[in-house]
């Protein structure tokens, strides 16, 4: 216990802060997750071939791609990219991108993946009766998108959703090999320093399995919440 | 695009896929064993059994794969016992480490698969098989688990998927799979994407082969 003591004789207040990032890196990068969702689910749902194409391609790299392999790409090849894009507005310094953002966007890149193809079945399960009453009725597209389709969706997709978000929290562990200080990094740096693997390792599982836990409890009262009437 | 260098890089990245697709086969051979013992504990009636059954795949599902890893491979070298028993001869092994981690995680995902699909089995084939004079332990072998396998292949192929990439976590240990391969080119030649198109393309082709090889299966045991 007295290694997990906060203050300058243990690692308990590192360890508090690293899950406190941990659980930062995890939202940011499931409303990245997000972001892409809403621009990939309507390609895969589009009556065009190309942009069918599109959508498809992305869920299928991704998936089929190590998790690993995507966080090195971004790590190694992330500020290139940007300093490629910066050139050609005449800007030539060397640009760094810290961690967080990167770690942030790769796993965020991975769990849009998953969200698409969550929006795209929970998309199609509706009722296409609800579609076309919403058409007769003469309401707008996007206020049909907002006040009908939207809250079907959630409905259907919300314990798929909980399965992406528990997916997002463990990869992000995979982020400590680009040095970000999360659960992960902080354990192997106590480890190291303590010479005692595997309590923190243990502890770090600890961490996690409560950081499942708790979330699992919350998404069940919003599932609750949106299946209201059914 | 450096054309040559993803050339160059080709049979190197080939020759790390053996090691992945290595541990690969052994971990989910070791896993359908343990998923499979897990999986008939959670049926048990009796409740220490279900509840350990329970508490394990809780636990190896709910943290990461890579904490996994780093207690069995850091975590366990620690303890003075285990240093002096037999079993170190395994456990100073990267190698047999990452094989363990992933079999006992692998396990825990595929004892939930295998219990819903012993869980849908109508109850009406194993009371016609008890009608007709089959012993339980018959009736299990040659009419659950076929059933089960059968119910469960899409599913299971869903986890061989996550497993195969699951490997990529064994170069964290010093283990040069495919990731680990590729990850050691990137940091030389400081040329990431060229070698992530190679190296992806080698997944992806292995993930279709291994989805194919499932639909393949599903069809040709479809009743």
């Amino acid at each position: 216990m007295e290694l997990l003591a906060f203050g300058k004789t243990g690692w308990g207040d590192e360890l508090f802060y690293a899950t406190l990032m941990t659980i930062a890196v995890s939202i940011t990068a499931m409303l990245i997750g997000f972001l892409f969702a809403l621009i990939f689910t309507p390609l895969k749902l589009s009556k065009f071939k190309l942009l069918n194409l599109i959508g498809n391609f992305y869920t299928t790299v991704i998936r089929g791609v190590p998790e690993l392999l995507v966080i090195y790409l971004f790590f190694f090849g992330g500020s290139g990219a940007i300093m490629f894009v910066a050139s050609m507005f005449g800007y030539y310094e060397y640009i760094e991108i810290n961690a967080f953002i990167t770690g942030s966007f790769a796993i965020g890149i991975i769990s849009g993946a998953y969200s698409t193809e969550v929006f795209r079945g929970a998309i199609q399960s509706i009722d296409k009766g609800q579609f076309e009453a919403s058409k007769v009725l003469g309401i707008k597209k996007h206020i049909q998108f907002y006040k009908i389709i939207l809250p079907q969706m959630l409905r259907l997709a919300i314990p798929n959703l909980s399965n992406v978000w528990q997916i997002t929290l463990k990869d992000t562990s995979l982020i400590s090999v680009t040095g970000l200080v999360e659960i992960m990094r902080q354990s192997y740096i106590a480890a190291g320093s303590t010479r005692d693997p595997l309590f923190f390792y243990s502890f770090a599982a600890v961490l996690y399995l409560l950081l499942t836990f708790l979330s699992m409890k919350l998404i069940n009262r919003l599932e609750i919440k949106y299946s209201r009437g059914f | 695009m450096d054309l040559e260098l993803m050339i160059n890089s080709f049979p190197r990245l080939l020759n790390a896929t053996v090691v992945t697709l290595k541990l690969l086969s052994l971990s989910l051979f070791f896993g359908l064993f343990i998923g499979l013992l897990f999986a008939v504990m959670r049926m048990s009636n009796n409740l220490i059994l279900n509840r350990f059954a329970y508490g394990y795949s809780y636990l190896f599902r709910g943290t990461p794969l890579l904490v996994q890893i780093f207690i069995i491979y850091f975590g366990f070298g620690q303890i003075e016992f285990i240093r002096n028993s037999i079993l170190w001869v395994i456990l100073k092994e990267p190698y047999w480490c990452a094989i363990i981690a992933f079999a006992l995680n692998t396990g825990a995902y595929t004892s939930e698969i295998l219990r819903s699909a012993f869980q849908t089995i109508k109850k009406g084939y194993i009371e016609a098989g008890k009608s007709l004079g089959i012993s339980s332990k018959i009736i299990f072998y040659k009419i659950q688990i076929p059933i089960a396998i059968r119910q469960s292949l899409p599913a299971y192929g869903n986890e061989i998927i996550l497993m195969l990439k699951g490997t990529s976590l064994a170069s964290t240990v010093t283990l040069m799979d495919l990731t680990g391969v590729a990850k050691y080119i990137i940091s030389t030649t400081f040329k990431p994407i060229e070698v992530f198109i190679v190296a992806g393309s080698i997944y992806l082709f292995m993930t279709f082969a291994i989805h194919n090889f499932i639909k393949f299966l599903e069809k040709k045991y479809s009743y």
